[in-house]
């Protein structure tokens, strides 16, 4: 909302700053100035951001109140000026008012002028919206919004000619069909509160005034109302009805329960003024004593200033006396004196010194506590007004138990040319049906960010898939990436959440002697995996299958960490790369990171160097499809031969043509390294061995080549 | 002894043609030793190089024409450095009889000529080998930390540093913790400032069990005050949603690192205090801070917390809009009504309840890590960090 200075000025005649001043002074008392503007017809207009908890400063009045209390200068009270009692000039009878649901409408104030003339506004209230903006409907009306703008307090006018006996204050009819101002129709519901006369709702309470007993040209008679409504109902009928209005705004954030009769002074004084017409009767004020209690009559509070030091600290103007003892920067007078400025009203309590008995003003609905009161004079003291300490500890700074392991996975990963990705942590039900274990289940979202937002993510691979392909139209043909992130399974009744790891990868690999060209990607992601699992303790292994949709059958491989299944990952299928396009394969992985987290990094040792030279032995051999490197690997292996280091493969050699080596059949150039760790080895020895390697070879299919 | 008749390669692969061509060479080593007449020169040249019947011709048909297409490479390279090892032998069995037949003086010519050919052919060479250093060096792909990560861990280190200690918790949080239990009460209006993304199906759920995506790291500290004790000092990390729409500064998925300090008699310029000193330590020492009152249902009293610009230093530029200050934190002393929700919520669980207001009291912080990621990498669109763009990504490495 916006606020003139000018405005402002008229309730605080001693303002000793100027509007720039007061705008910074305001800001840092919490009654936010975002924006300074010249008004039209003098001084500033003030773009106000009032927090949702401060409805009482949302109006010049309420404002003009925090500047007499930073500044300590008189504000000129509303009983006695704008909002002063105003005397009838016609006799008459109080206008009947019933508040039948006396939980909701703690207030009811009415008040008729008979003979108007409804005229545009002219004067103060025309100038004042001029500089603000705020648009101009009929005199009446306009006199309403002057009003809540003044001090806050919504009220309404009714063309009383349309009114069918008395006011009554009701809980709606369900089903009951009422028409607003804003011409919307709307059928009420039983929780709805209604203005009403004896027949039909008038007006939706605190919300909209209704259509049919507006004020129009040709209104003649006016009923005036301002009331105090429950601010719980307000906001569920605002809510409901898709209406958030002025009125609304304030009422449901707790309007002042005796501003009713000031506010209705006010319009009733300017109405007669602007319109003409005859003040009909006495005011009416009708109310219920249950909500009075709980609002403007509430039970004062026990604030103790040693309770304001002990939360607050220490201020900049503390000091030390000769004698030792401290004095606050917030002593008894200081306190005393800002809660006054704010409305509140302080009695010692005679007990012990320093304590008073706090009445709360009727504006301040916000205020329950004593802690309140401490914020309130903290606020208005100013908080850059404090000192700057540092708490003493005596406690011990703890390291989560899995925090290494996760700084191990990012910096291997790294390390091997992986970034890391955030994404989203939303799929699709598509993906998650696709992506996700169909056993741990995948939980729906009840108000999603968008279709493809449906799903918490039962997998990250879902995202890697999308990220690649975004980078691939992007011509970004070379992408190594990894998220670290929680995965969600379970249902709506239970959400497991556990942590996720995935990679993608695509380009940027050739072929070797050992891995063509289109399969040496994959090789490069297990050997990633092989790595990043190297870190952990356990014994990695792979095993074919089972694969999920999402990966090219036979071009894939689940991981197993001491024999159970911590992830998998291989080439992505049409399946799996659905809707996307690709240029190229892309390899994608997923592991469980939970499974990584809770186990123990491995501990390398080291092994005493051994002085005597290692000696290499290649065998070439050509073996049927049927024979993997696995099985090579482990009958070698199980020779033990204990000078035997390392066993490799150095090429593998397919004839596409059959000729050179037969197809269905593959020759595989063998590396193995002995080394003893107590001599140098014989030519006996090496000899020796690879005859038993040769002869292996030969029991395992093996040919040997020439 | 001559075998002139070539056999198809048993393999292609790198071992079988190594073999192979090491045969033919040791053959060529065999018989250059032995070119002592010009006859036996040419008989050589002939059998290796003849253009029809040469042995090299029978090869290239053979081996290098007959390779599979990946393999030509490797048979070529190895076809010519046997092809230049017979020419070296043709030129040498040259050279030999005419050093033969020359004076000792003729040969020191010869030889001093031959030796300064050879110089210049070896400046030849190490001209050659120069390097142009000019152009750009290879190094091997590292990963790039993911600038929120990075900016993450920075801001909790900055606070480990102080005592604080890392607690986590879940995304996927009930209504009591991420809002009754912070004094949001049901039906009110501060729970329009954090619109929520809910988890499906729960209407028929009681209220505070009802699921949803956390809209602050908040909860955590509930969590933690149940299982721990007095004094306590956390920073908690974590990702956190709304249902807010996207732009260049709105994400509903982000990032805030939150902090805790529950102690005896703990007061609001121990926070500004705290806070001062982290933001000197995060930002570099020359920055201030500024507190001004705020609102949020947890902390009472509640203030937001500026820093003075790091870009201009206060004087004021277009980064924080002149002002010279930048908005970063909301924090406050933690309201009583937190502690009295733990403490209910510990008697609940059988605990006991510790938090006594007369005598603890604390303070609590939060700030968005993809605002400060932001401005400290001057990114213009939050969207790049939740991407995987590389182009944006490499940035950072």
């Amino acid at each position: 909302m916006d606020i003139l200075t000018r405005w402002l000025r008229f309730y605080l005649p001693e303002l000793p700053v100027d509007d720039t001043q007061l705008a910074e002074d305001l800001t840092l008392r919490g009654i936010a100035v975002e924006g300074i503007f010249p008004a039209e017809g003098g001084g500033s207009r003030f773009e106000m951001d009032i927090t949702t908890n401060r409805v009482d400063a949302m109006n010049h009045y309420g404002v003009a109140r925090e500047a007499a209390a930073i500044y300590n200068v008189p504000l000129s009270p509303l009983k006695d000026g704008i909002a002063a009692p105003v005397a009838a000039t016609k006799s008459g009878k109080g206008f009947p008012v019933c508040i039948e649901a006396r939980d909701l409408c703690g207030r009811f104030t009415a008040r008729v002028i008979r003979g108007v003339s409804v005229t545009p506004v002219t004067g103060i209230i025309a100038e004042y919206f001029a500089a603000l903006g705020q648009k101009s409907i009929s005199g009446p009306v306009d006199v309403t919004n002057f009003g809540w703008l003044a001090m806050g307090q919504p009220t309404h006018v009714f063309d009383l000619d349309t009114l069918e006996g008395g006011v009554v204050v009701r809980r709606a009819r369900a089903g009951e069909k009422l028409r607003l101002l804003d011409g919307s129709e709307h059928t009420l519901v039983e929780d709805d509160l209604v203005i009403a006369d004896e027949n039909k709702a008038l007006g939706l309470a605190g919300v909209m005034g209704g259509w049919d007993s507006r004020v129009t040209e040709a209104t003649k008679n006016i009923l005036v109302e301002a009331a105090w409504f429950d601010p719980a109902a307000i906001r569920a009928s605002s809510r409901r009805h898709g209406l958030h209005t002025d009125a609304s705004h304030r009422f449901e954030r707790g309007a002042d329960f005796d501003a009713a009769p000031l506010a209705n002074n006010l319009v009733t004084r300017m109405v007669a003024e602007q319109a003409g017409g005859d003040v009909a009767g006495p005011l009416v004020d009708v109310i219920v004593p249950e909500l009075q209690s709980k609002t403007a009559e509430r039970a004062p509070i026990l604030l103790r200033v040693s309770e304001v030091q002990r939360h607050l600290g220490t201020t900049l103007e503390d000091a030390v006396l000769e004698s030792g003892s401290r004095t606050s920067g917030l002593n008894e007078e200081v306190v005393a004196q800002y809660l006054s400025a704010l409305g509140c009203e302080l009695t010692p309590t005679g007990v012990i010194a320093g304590e008073f008995s706090v009445k709360l003003p009727s504006w301040r609905l916000d205020i329950e506590r004593e802690i309140d009161l401490i914020e309130e004079i903290a606020r208005v003291y100013g908080y850059n007004r404090f000192a700057d300490t540092l708490p003493a500890f005596a406690g011990s700074v703890r390291e989560l138990p899995h925090a290494e392991q996760e700084h191990a996975i990012r910096s291997t990963l790294r390390a091997l040319g992986y970034s890391e990705v955030v994404s989203s942590t939303f799929l699709s039900a598509e993906d998650a049906a696709l992506y996700g274990d169909p056993v741990d289940g995948a939980v729906p979202m009840g108000n999603p960010l968008s279709e493809e937002a449906g799903m918490l993510r039962s997998s990250l691979a879902a995202a890697q898939v999308g990220i690649l392909a975004k980078n691939l139209t992007r011509d970004v043909n070379n992408v190594r990436i990894f998220e670290l992130g929680t995965v969600f399974t379970g249902t709506t009744a239970e959400v497991h959440e556990q942590a996720g790891l995935s990679l993608g990868a695509t380009g940027g690999v050739a072929g070797t002697s050992l891995h063509r060209a289109e399969d040496a990607l994959f090789f490069e992601v297990k050997g990633t995996l092989e790595k990043l699992l190297a870190v952990f303790e356990g014994e990695v292994s792979f095993e074919a299958k089972p694969l999920p949709a999402w990966m090219v059958e036979g071009r894939g491989a689940t991981v197993l960490l001491d024999g159970k299944k911590v992830g998998l990952f291989g080439e992505l299928s049409a399946a799996g790369m659905g809707k996307h396009k690709f240029k190229q394969p892309c390899i994608i992985g997923e592991v469980n990171a939970q499974a990584l987290l809770t186990r123990k990094l491995r501990q390398p040792l080291s092994r005493d160097l051994s002085r005597f030279q290692p000696v290499e032995r290649d065998f070439s051999f050509i073996f049927p499809d049927g024979v993997q490197w696995h099985a090579v690997e482990s009958r070698l292996q199980q020779l033990n031969i204990n000078e035997l280091q390392r066993i490799e493969p150095v090429e593998i050699f397919r004839d596409p043509k059959g000729k050179a080596v037969a197809a269905g059949s593959y020759s595989l150039l063998t590396r193995v390294i002995f080394q003893s760790a107590d001599h140098t080895l014989t030519d006996e020895e090496i000899t020796g061995w690879a005859e038993r390697i040769t002869s292996t070879l030969k029991e395992l299919g093996g040919t040997q080549r020439a | 002894m001559r075998e002139s008749t070539i056999t198809n390669l048993p393999g292609y692969d790198s071992a079988t043609l190594d073999q192979e061509f090491a045969r033919l060479e040791r053959q060529v080593d065999e018989e250059r030793v032995m070119l002592r007449t010009d006859e036996a020169r040419e008989a050589f040249r002939v059998h290796w190089l003849g253009r029809k019947q040469g042995k090299l011709k029978a090869i290239s048909d053979a081996w290098v024409k007959g390779a599979p297409s990946d393999r030509k490479g490797a048979v070529g390279q190895r076809f010519n450095e046997l092809k230049t090892k017979i020419e070296a032998a043709i030129v040498v069995a040259q050279i030999n009889p005419l050093l033969a037949r020359m004076s000792p003086e003729e040969k020191a010519v010869f030889t001093g000529s031959a030796q300064q050919m050879l110089a210049e052919k070896l400046k030849e060479q190490q001209q050659a080998k120069k390097l142009d250093i000019t152009l750009p060096g290879t190094s091997q792909r590292t990963g790039v930390e993911h600038p929120l990560v990075k900016t993450m861990a920075e801001i909790v280190s900055v606070f480990q540093r102080m005592g604080y200690s890392v607690g986590l918790g879940p995304e996927v949080e009930s209504d009591f913790y991420n809002f009754e239990s912070l004094n949001f009460p049901p039906n009110h209006p501060a729970r329009d400032t954090q619109d929520t993304l809910v988890v499906g199906d729960q209407e028929k759920k009681p209220l505070r069990e009802r699921l949803l995506m956390r809209t602050h790291t908040s909860p955590v500290q509930i969590r933690s005050m149940l299982e721990q004790d007095p004094p306590l000092r956390l920073i908690i990390p974590g990702k956190v949603h709304r249902n807010d729409a996207a732009d260049a500064t709105h994400s509903p998925v982000f990032h805030q690192v939150e902090g805790l300090c529950v102690d005896t008699n703990i007061t609001f310029s121990d926070l500004k205090g705290t806070l001062d000193n982290a933001m000197k330590a995060f930002f570099g020492s020359a920055v201030k801070t500024r507190f001004f009152p705020s609102f949020f249902p947890f902390t009472e009293p509640s203030a937001d917390v500026q820093i003075s610009c790091i870009f201009c230093g206060g004087k004021g530029c277009r980064k924080c809009k002149q002002s010279g200050w930048i908005e970063l934190l909301g924090c406050g002393m933690v309201d009583p009504n937190v502690f009295g929700a733990v403490n209910q919520r510990r008697i609940e669980l059988g605990r006991e309840p510790v938090y006594d207001t007369r005598r603890i009291s604390g303070f609590a912080f939060g700030m968005g890590v993809d605002r400060i990621t932001m401005m400290k990498y001057g990114i213009s669109d939050i969207g790049l960090l939740y991407s995987g763009d590389m182009r944006f990504l490499e940035q950072f490495a």
